[in-house]
């Protein structure tokens, strides 16, 4: 059987991939943040997953106005790299697990979570930039990615509660797959950011430490949050942390197991807008 | 019964919901065209034709050739697809956000440097710092 042993929470910001696709990594300005992902880049080396499914959203490349999905799984065998206005990002194409893909959407769907099946999406830098802070620059990809778009960009995005159950749902999804898969999931996006009005530029670091603590300690208590608390305490793009709770929801812990092992925390202010959080977390 | 909207007294934010995407779908579809190189160089060449292509508001056409990013964020324009405009004009994110704030680029790069806008004073409408 799959099992999930892992998981991975990161912002997925997109002057980091930018600052890594020109060579900046090394700049005083951008060196503290590529530090906090050296250990990452060497433990998933040492963990070699089989798949990740990496839940991300779409900033207005794959999805317009036209169609805008809560839950959107992506089923296709590969996946290009969307050009978001300044030409693709110069990093592999991102191969798909299908038949994964499809038993997860099967399985979530029959317990009440109503997916968008997608067949065809290009993955934006909220998908990539993750890829690279724990891979580098690969020519590519260290195995097959299933791309979970989640909204955040039209308001109300899901609740925390809502995501939190969903990933439960994906574990257990995972859980009842054939095949011995090592299958990490990554939970992307935040931490406190706004890019929008005379406010833009908001930080709040204490409020993300307590988010850091809590989504370690007490996962299941900060998925009932109330949106306006990320709107009002962590800007108004700060509400893409709720993406982080599908990653928490799915491991051991709160589904009748152990507690995690954190393996690796980091927090960093500023790249560019936002502030830079990452964790890792193991199931034992 | 009207929606609860508990965000509408964050100071200097514009929550992008149902009401603001009805308003601004025609702009925000506008700037997602401008992901498509030939789109781009036809407005580059004639701002003011390509924008007559589109069903928007005259005030919606006259914030985007001002580049008024809170006036469009006002017409219902969203970040993520007002950014496509910046892309076009070859700025980064930060710039535009910059932009928003009544900040030199340089005030708001410091500014984040230095870690941020506090929320302290920038939680409600017409709190005392």
């Amino acid at each position: 059987m799959a099992r999930i042993s892992a998981s991975v929470y990161t912002s997925h910001i997109p002057a980091v991939g930018a600052a890594l696709d020109l060579g900046k990594t090394a700049e005083p300005y951008w060196q503290p943040v590529f530090q906090g992902y050296e250990f990452s880049k060497q433990w998933l080396k040492e963990q070699k997953p089989d798949v990740i499914f990496l839940v991300y959203n779409d900033h207005a490349n794959a999805f317009s106005l036209d169609i805008i999905p809560t839950f959107a799984i992506g089923t296709a065998p590969e996946f290009a790299v969307a050009d978001e206005g300044w030409g693709p990002r110069p990093v592999p194409k991102v191969i798909g697990h299908p038949k994964l893909a499809g038993h997860i959407a099967q399985s979530v769907i029959q317990d009440d979570f109503d997916l968008t099946i997608v067949n065809k999406m290009d993955v934006d830098h909220g998908l990539t930039v993750p890829m690279s802070l724990m891979c580098g620059q690969p020519q590519a990809w260290p195995c097959p990615v299933i791309p979970f778009a989640v909204n955040v960009v039209q308001y109300p995005a899901p609740s925390g509660r809502r995501c939190f159950m969903l990933g439960k749902a994906i574990r257990k999804a995972i859980e009842t797959y054939d095949e011995p898969l090592n299958v990490e999931i990554w939970g992307t996006g935040g931490m406190s950011h706004q890019l929008q009005g005379p406010r833009a530029g908001l930080i709040n670091k204490e409020w993300d430490t307590a988010f850091l603590d809590r989504l370690i300690a007490d996962p299941e208590g900060l998925s009932t949050m109330p949106h306006i608390d990320y709107v009002r305490e962590a800007g108004s793009e700060g509400i893409e942390l709720v993406m982080w709770l599908i990653a928490r929801g799915a491991m051991s812990d709160v589904n009748g197991g152990k507690p995690p092992t954190v393996r690796h925390r980091f927090y960093h202010v500023p790249a560019s807008n936002t502030a830079v959080g990452h964790l890792i977390l193991e199931n034992n | 019964m009207s929606l609860e909207k508990p965000y509408k007294d964050i100071p200097g934010t514009t929550i992008f919901d149902a009401d603001m995407s009805r308003q601004g779908y025609h702009l925000n579809q506008f700037c997602m065209s401008l992901m498509k190189a030939d789109n781009r160089a036809r407005f580059k060449a004639d701002e003011r034709a390509y924008l007559d292509e589109w069903p928007m508001t005259e005030d919606q056409k006259l914030a985007v050739m001002a580049r008024d990013l809170n006036r469009c964020i006002a017409l219902g324009g969203n970040i993520y697809f007002l950014a496509k405009i910046g892309a076009t004009d070859g700025k980064s994110f930060q710039q535009m956000a910059g932009s928003m704030t009544g900040m030199s680029e340089e005030e708001y790069r410091n500014m984040m440097v230095k870690g941020g806008r506090s929320v302290e004073g920038n939680r409600y409408t017409g709190e005392k710092k």
